[in-house]
């Protein structure tokens, strides 16, 4: 069993801009040495590294870059932001088999200021592999961008269980209302009103403009090692409770719109089965959540399929605060990717680590297990970390 | 019927002279014999073709005859046609195709009647190239309108009824309208194509809606594989689908821009009453009157010369 074997030892991070003005290499260096750092970790010591596929410094790079020695384990993990909180668990599991002492995560980019995700690419559907044949089922439509493919779980949302805009733009209110206190955060001292979020611009109906996260360069990573060592390093661990990694039944990349039903998130849902059962805890005995909100819809359909409500109950369960600093659970309160940056996931982990030590700049009172998530719409990963 | 209005006449072109050879030849062939109907005038196929045309009159059945317009029909070839007997006008249109008047109209279609056509008469056509007339501008292209005839004779000599018809064979005009043999813009969204996922993309270009099946137990599946998941077969077929659907989800694209694309634009998600979901884009319909549970029904367009996306187009007047 994975439960409390490794912890989260260190974290660091480089700003989070909209222009970094050095390369993604230098990035994610410099946030590895932060979280070393923090950790009181030389970084001689690193022996395993794992990222997304989708990051574009590779470990070796990484490793020769901040002068680490010998590698014995490394790792990528695919799809998108949902590998998030899959890089801990493959962290984690190298550090429990053995594989590696010293295990360092990290994701690093210029996502705005470089390759924006955002943006049409109409290669998408170019190449004959599974996910070239897969995209072109959809991009020759021009459903091509992120915020177009969520659109169309949440269009189906809406009309299952009568859940309105507003519904949404009270996520993306809460988010700002965190960020707005939280110093490290791209909207530090800018809340948001939920006027200003229904007038907003269509990106793509029935998404308005601040139901999408905002674009962000930076870097975040992580360090992970044994339970029992990081007990004895500078830093309270953040023990690893549970990871998980999850696809569902007829999963695709965002738009898994064949399988019975489109108006949750199936993925999620083992993820969240996995990290109860391996945790033993369930909903009510964590004080926090981070949930990836890449786009607002997405939250209300984790809260349902996480247990922490029923299907349908989300658009309730975030009305009068729900998810805000001092409501029922406190959700993202860093800001989330929509408040205080989009680093793929990796700066909500960094979140629920502080929020484990108790020292976010927004720490909710009395934090013993928090439950972080990974990229929704895609095959997905989860963590609970704890006070240890 | 008239679809096209004949113009002045371009300059001359070596072409030009070639087709007029072979309308030549051709109708100095004269009265070509056809093969003869594949049934006997019979009182099921009268009764349909009643039903069909909404003709309650119960002479036809009563007298035992045939409505004289029915002529074409007893010997048509039909869908698939097997060991197909040229006719006179084959030789010319598929010289026409070959020089680019791809399109084709019908313009005029003149009928005489001798007598009625008597239940079990046997009839067989016969056919006459009667002339080429062009090249010609019309509002469709340039083209040639090709004429002959067909007398459809009883089990003797006896003709029973003749037809005059006429088409237009016509270059289309590209959407620019500057290059009549230029190429459209290519559409920047394409998709990738293997031999798992060709049959889809080879039915849509001849505006049908294909949808796996498997050859082995009948399961529907869309998007297409390789395998059947239920059953492992690798032995693939494909049903046609009736070209109906319901909106299930759907996205108003409005930002940002995206090539080969005006927006605003609708994307859909669209339920099959065969049982499985397709996207595609809702089209001919404003973005505000499109709803979750829109009934729709399947259309093609051409996106340039080479790619056809099915599209959706709501099925009842709004």
């Amino acid at each position: 069993m994975l439960k409390s074997q490794a912890a989260i030892a260190g974290i660091g991070a480089t700003e989070f801009s909209k222009d970094s003005g050095r390369s993604e290499l230098r990035l994610a260096a410099e946030a590895v040495f932060a979280a070393l750092d923090d950790a009181g970790l030389d970084p001689a010591e690193v022996d395993g590294m794992v990222t997304f596929t989708q990051d574009a410094n590779q470990e070796i790079a990484v490793a020769r870059e901040i002068g680490a020695g010998e590698l014995t384990f490394f790792s990528r993990v695919e799809y998108g932001g949902g590998a998030a909180c899959g890089t801990v668990a493959h962290a984690a599991m190298a550090v429990a088999t053995g594989m590696a002492r010293t295990v360092v995560c990290y994701r690093a980019f210029n996502e705005r200021s470089g390759r924006r995700f955002g943006q049409p690419d109409a290669r998408l559907g170019g190449q004959p592999t599974s996910q070239g044949l897969e995209m072109s089922w959809h991009v020759p439509f021009g459903l091509m961008t992120p915020a177009a493919w969520v659109a169309m779980f949440a269009r189906r949302y809406m009309h299952a269980y009568g859940v309105t805009s507003e519904d949404f733009g009270r996520v993306a209110v809460a988010m700002r209302r965190h960020a707005a206190t939280n110093p490290a955060a791209w909207f530090h001292g800018r809340p948001l009103t939920l006027e200003e979020h229904q007038a907003s611009r269509w990106i793509v109906e029935p998404l308005h403009l601040f139901d999408c996260c905002q674009e962000s360069d930076g870097a975040v990573a992580l360090v992970v090692t044994s339970a029992e060592r990081a007990r004895d390093l500078r830093r309270s661990p953040a023990l690893i409770t549970a990871a998980a990694q999850g696809s569902g039944e007829g999963q695709m990349m965002m738009t898994s719109y064949y399988r019975d039903d489109m108006s949750g998130l199936p993925e999620m849902s083992v993820v969240g089965r996995r990290l109860w059962e391996m945790s033993g805890l369930g909903p009510a005995d964590v004080q926090t959540a981070i949930l990836y909100d890449h786009f607002t819809p997405f939250v209300l359909a984790q809260l349902e399929e996480l247990g922490f409500c029923g299907r349908g109950e989300a658009a309730g369960f975030v009305r009068d605060g729900g998810i805000e600093l001092g409501g029922r659970l406190p959700v993202n309160p860093n800001g989330g990717q929509l408040g205080e940056a989009y680093i793929h996931g990796m700066n909500g982990i960094a979140e629920a680590v502080r929020q484990v030590r108790g020292t976010s700049a927004n720490q909710v009172p009395g934090v013993r297990n928090v439950l972080v998530t990974a990229g929704t719409g895609v095959p997905t990963s989860g963590l609970v970390l704890s006070a240890g | 019927m008239t679809g096209a209005t004949p113009g002045a006449t371009p300059g001359p072109d070596p072409a030009d002279d070639e087709l007029r050879e072979l309308a030549a030849k051709q109708a100095a062939l004269g009265e070509v014999r056809g093969t003869p109907a594949a049934d006997p005038v019979n009182a099921p196929m009268i009764r349909h073709w009643l039903d069909a045309m909404g003709d309650a009159n119960p002479a036809y059945l009563d007298r035992g005859v045939a409505p004289p317009a029915m002529a074409q029909v007893w010997t048509m070839q039909g869908v698939r046609p097997r060991g197909k007997v040229s006719t006179p006008v084959d030789d010319v249109l598929a010289a026409l195709e070959a020089r680019g008047y791809t399109g084709v109209v019908a313009t005029n279609c003149e009928q005489t009647y001798h007598r009625y056509a008597r239940l079990g008469e046997r009839l067989t056509p016969a056919t006459r190239f009667a002339g080429l007339a062009g090249p010609k501008r019309t509002a469709l292209g340039e083209g040639y309108f090709a004429t002959w005839n067909v007398t459809w004779y009883a089990d003797g000599d006896e003709p029973v009824a003749e037809m005059m018809f006429r088409v237009l064979k016509f270059r289309p005009r590209t959407r620019t309208g500057t290059a009549p043999a230029g190429r459209r813009e290519p559409y920047p969204l394409r998709p990738a194509v293997n031999g798992d996922t060709a049959f889809f993309w080879e039915g849509v270009s001849r505006g049908e809606l294909r949808v796996q099946s498997c050859a082995d137990c009948g399961r529907l599946r869309h998007p297409p594989g390789p395998l059947c998941p239920h059953c492992r077969s690798a032995d693939r077929s494909y049903v046609t689908a009736s070209g109906e659907g319901t909106v299930y989800s759907y996205v108003v694209h409005h930002h940002p821009p995206v090539p080969g694309r005006r927006t605003p634009f609708v994307v859909a998600v669209v339920e099959l009453p065969e049982g499985v979901r397709i996207v595609g884009n809702v089209v001919d319909c404003p973005p505000e009157d499109v709803r979750v549970g829109l009934p729709v029904r399947v259309t093609y367009r051409a996106m340039d010369d080479d790619l056809v996306l099915p599209q959706w187009t709501p099925r009842e007047p709004r």
